[in-house]
């Protein structure tokens, strides 16, 4: 089959010609590189089914980006049978740099104009028989979006195809040719492939190729002594990039005919008429409201992804006593509670998360016991150990897992939309100045805050950022932006902190922990950028695409691509670890299947590791049953929400035990979900208040879920996995304890060791600055 | 009169005479376009006074003020 190639400038439509040359029939399938992937699907509609590969976008095919690399080392490595470089036709100096530097490989390339309807529409013209002269290529005019001319735009690449095509090169200075042809010469004698390209990358002293071919490098010097051009003297790169410009606006210019009104202004000098685009700009990057306007869409999207109390209608719901939608059913609270409306995201959650219930609960409203579950029970037996593996282990693991997916996806939808639009780009151009403080550029924003919501799309969405060691430091960082599935962890401990101690504030406990996380990750950044992620913060010379609507079809693509990435992970590494978790929490070390935790090996291993926790205030300080603190935050691994499901198990084992905290929770009333547990089990270990506060930082800041893990694995640098582990492992056990330490103070009993420690705590930390600087003296930054 | 584009004021306009710096940083301003002899104009700062926005043949670029300091341009003098 024969392969045809996209390449084309970030933002040229090129995904949208993808996507609509290979349609319905598209079978996508994804290489994961280091930041990006190279897309596949087949084009059917000629004779013979032609393979079309999407490469990432390029601005020029010196590698500046891991991106650019692969599309470069497409291009020259792979031999494609036609190269088709998408242009957009309403901005073509820039798209054509690129051409000019395709036109220089042995390959045959066709130029596809894009967005003629736009240029129309806009009163304009373009000459394409013109162009199509200048450059010798084959140039079709299309409509990626519209699907123009597609098909000729395929059967004349399909005719390109047939004759192979040696490279051209529009550079005239006639001293720079021959440098180039005999640098050429020396390639040709070292059967090097397409010596051209690699002759004048050489002589503009490309990385990749000054890397790659040494020996040619004094030859290029010697002349370099020779050379001086009036402008430029013998700066080569300066030399070539200029010619491309030059010969692209010399012969381009009036290939495009602007309507007649712009002509007039333009001899006005009043270049910079206002455009819609310009002026939706004016307002999102506005001096004063571009900040406000931003934290006000964040608010929103957060809002419809996450709120239980959708535009905060919950209190007159509860003043009225609304009853939940669908009462009594099993769909009991679906879109509404006796407490509020729920968002788009929440609704979507709950019916997944309810039908699951449907099918694996122990206590569903309406029918009782999930139709699987019952339905096992009556055919083994209840207490068998395969109906807890079926139901406990496995379903009850996906099914948390896929549970989450539409809410992530909801929350995907709206950043697509945003990035679809061009607003996330000022996003990046709004932010860029704060981040810079941290070591980090405006880009890595966007991961960070979408790590609030799920660490999983937060991590892959780091892509778009160019410089390893800022991607590595920010998708360390993401799991501190403490995710939806951690909530519960806080409102419970909060909750039963409030109900134990009667002190504290619920809300004021929340909020101050998700400002312990981004405390956390701003201080980990600095560390990390200061040390073993040393660099220059990554240039931020970026384009700004228009404003425009958001296109349907594409944002489904994408969230499909997102949904298959994720589900393809939830059936394996995930599911392997749930059942593992299920089995150690389940079986005693006699190999006896117990059915609950009492006696299991995670039991055991709970009680083994516990006194590690001592310096966090939740080791061996407390009493017999203290076990469960370790045990909850190792199944939080699967899921966070298993941290309070694991305190909901144990506490029933610890209450049916203590009678004095029966009757303590029978007086507490109705609270919310999980509080009662956690009231349990703070009542029956005897933790101090210190100590849970230490506990949720612990779990906020420790590994992440098996799903976010997973994710890190595939999105980090090789090898960087393992220290990415440690580096959780360290994060959470210094903070935690730090925050155990500080409260401690406010105890009169404990204050007087905690200064000591605090003092060894600054020799500590002086310490560890040393060690920094030493690090930093011994490794030079590498210059870019 | 000569000047670099980060002590360019919102509204001026110039013509590239030359890109100062080296390695990545050079490579990428004149991948983007920024060569001597394009029309800049800076339309705008970020709210925070950096990053600029400039448009440049024909298109939006955003860039730090210490990448655009190597930019040196002359101003053009006939605008109002």
């Amino acid at each position: 089959m024969k392969r045809f190639a996209l390449a084309g400038n970030p933002n040229c439509g090129k995904t949208t010609l993808f996507n609509s040359l290979t349609g319905s029939t598209a079978h996508v399938g994804n290489w994961p590189g280091v930041t990006v992937e190279k897309k596949d699907g087949v084009y059917k509609k000629l004779k013979e089914p032609i393979s079309i590969i999407d490469l990432p976008g390029i601005y020029s095919l010196s590698p500046y980006t891991p991106e650019e690399v692969i599309s470069r080392n497409y291009i020259l490595d792979e031999h494609p049978d036609c190269v088709i470089n998408i242009v957009d036709a309403t901005n073509l100096e820039r798209n054509l740099y690129l051409t000019t530097q395709l036109l220089e490989i042995n390959v045959p390339v066709i130029v596809a104009l894009n967005m003629m309807d736009v240029l129309v529409k806009n009163g304009d013209s373009i000459d394409v028989e013109a162009i199509e002269k200048k450059l010798g290529v084959p140039v079709v005019s299309i409509s990626a979006l519209k699907e123009n001319n597609l098909e000729e735009l395929m059967s004349r690449a399909l005719e390109a195809s047939n004759s192979p095509r040696v490279g051209k090169t529009i550079i005239s200075n006639k001293d720079l040719l021959h440098l180039i042809g005999d640098v050429r010469i020396a390639f040709e004698g070292q059967k090097v492939e397409n010596p051209l390209f690699h002759a004048i990358k050489l002589v503009e002293k490309d990385e990749l190729e000054t890397k790659m071919h040494p020996d040619l490098i004094p030859m290029v010097e010697a002349f370099k002594k020779t050379f001086n051009d009036e402008t430029f003297g013998n700066d080569f790169e300066a030399v070539i990039a200029d010619s491309r410009y030059q010969f692209i606006s010399s012969n381009f210019h009036n290939s495009v005919k602007r309507k007649e009104v712009e002509i007039v202004e333009d001899k006005k000098h009043k270049k910079h008429k206002e455009s819609k685009s310009d002026r939706i700009d004016k307002v999102l990057t506005h001096k004063v409201f571009g900040l406000i306007i931003f934290a006000v869409i964040m608010f929103f999207v957060f809002h419809l992804t996450f709120s239980e109390n959708l535009f905060f209608v919950g209190a007159a719901f509860k003043n009225n006593g609304v009853a939940p939608s669908f009462k009594g059913t099993i769909y009991e609270g679906l879109i509404w509670t006796d407490s509020g409306i729920n968002s788009p995201g929440v609704i979507l959650f709950n019916f997944f998360d309810m039908s699951f219930s449907a099918l694996i609960g122990d206590d569903v409203p309406g029918i009782g016991m999930g139709v699987i579950r019952s339905g096992m029970i009556n055919a083994f037996g209840d207490g068998h150990w395969f109906v807890g593996f079926v139901n406990d282990g496995v379903l009850a693991g996906l099914f948390a897992i896929l549970g989450f997916l539409p809410q992530i996806l909801v929350l995907f939808l709206f950043f697509s939309i945003m990035e679809d639009t061009g607003y996330m780009a000022r996003v990046a151009f709004i932010l860029d100045r704060i981040f810079r403080k941290f070591g980090l550029s405006g880009r890595a924003f966007i991961p960070m805050i979408m790590g609030f919501g799920c660490s999983v799309p937060a991590m892959v969405n780091t892509r778009t950022l160019a410089d390893d060691k800022e991607r590595t430091a920010t998708i360390r960082v993401i799991p501190f932006f403490s995710c939806g599935a951690k909530l519960p962890i806080l409102v419970a401990i909060a909750g039963g902190i409030l109900q134990v101690f009667h002190a504290g504030n619920v809300d004021v406990i929340i909020y101050s922990m998700y400002a312990v996380g981004v405390v956390a990750a701003i201080i980990c950044a600095l560390i990390m950028r200061h040390t073993t992620m040393r660099g220059e913060a990554a240039p931020f010379i970026m384009e700004l695409p228009e404003y425009h609507w958001p296109q349907f079809k594409g944002l489904m693509i994408h969230l499909w691509d997102k949904t298959k990435h994720f589900v393809k992970k939830a059936f394996t590494i995930i599911l392997a670890s749930t059942i593992v978790i299920w089995f150690l929490s389940n079986f005693g070390w006699n190999w006896q299947y117990l059915g609950s935790f009492e006696g299991s090996i995670l039991q055991s291993i709970g009680q083994f590791i516990q006194p590690i926790f001592t310096p966090l205030g939740f080791g061996s300080q407390l009493n017999s049953l203290g076990w469960v603190f370790a045990v909850a935050a190792i199944t939080g691994l699967i899921a966070k929400e298993n941290v309070i499901s694991t305190f909901a198990a144990l506490a029933a084992i610890v209450v049916s035990t203590n009678p004095a905290i029966v009757a303590e929770l029978e007086a507490l009333g109705e609270v919310e979900e999980g509080v009662d547990s956690a009231y349990a089990m703070i009542a029956a270990t005897g933790i101090t208040w210190q100590g849970c506060i230490s506990f949720i930082a612990f779990n906020m800041l420790t590994i992440p879920c098996f799903a976010a893990c997973a994710t890190a694995k595939a999105e980090l640098p090789k090898g960087k996995f393992r220290w990415t582990l440690l580096f959780w492992i360290v994060a959470s056990f210094v903070a935690s304890s730090v925050i155990y330490l500080f409260l401690s103070m406010f105890d009169r009993t404990s204050y007087i060791w905690a200064i000591p420690s605090f003092a060894g705590a600054a020799l500590l930390a002086a310490i560890a600055i040393y060690l920094i600087v030493r690090y930093n003296k011994s490794h030079p930054v590498m210059r870019a | 009169m000569l000047k670099k584009l980060d002590e360019f004021q919102v509204g001026e306009t110039g013509l590239i005479k030359m890109v100062e710096g080296e390695g990545r940083i050079r490579r990428r301003l004149f991948d983007m376009g920024v060569t001597p002899g394009a029309t800049v104009y800076l339309r705008k700062k970020a709210p925070l006074g950096d990053p600029l926005e400039v448009t440049i043949r024909g298109y939006e670029l955003t860039l730090r003020k210490n990448e655009a300091h190597f930019v040196i341009l002359e101003v053009k003098e006939d605008q109002k």
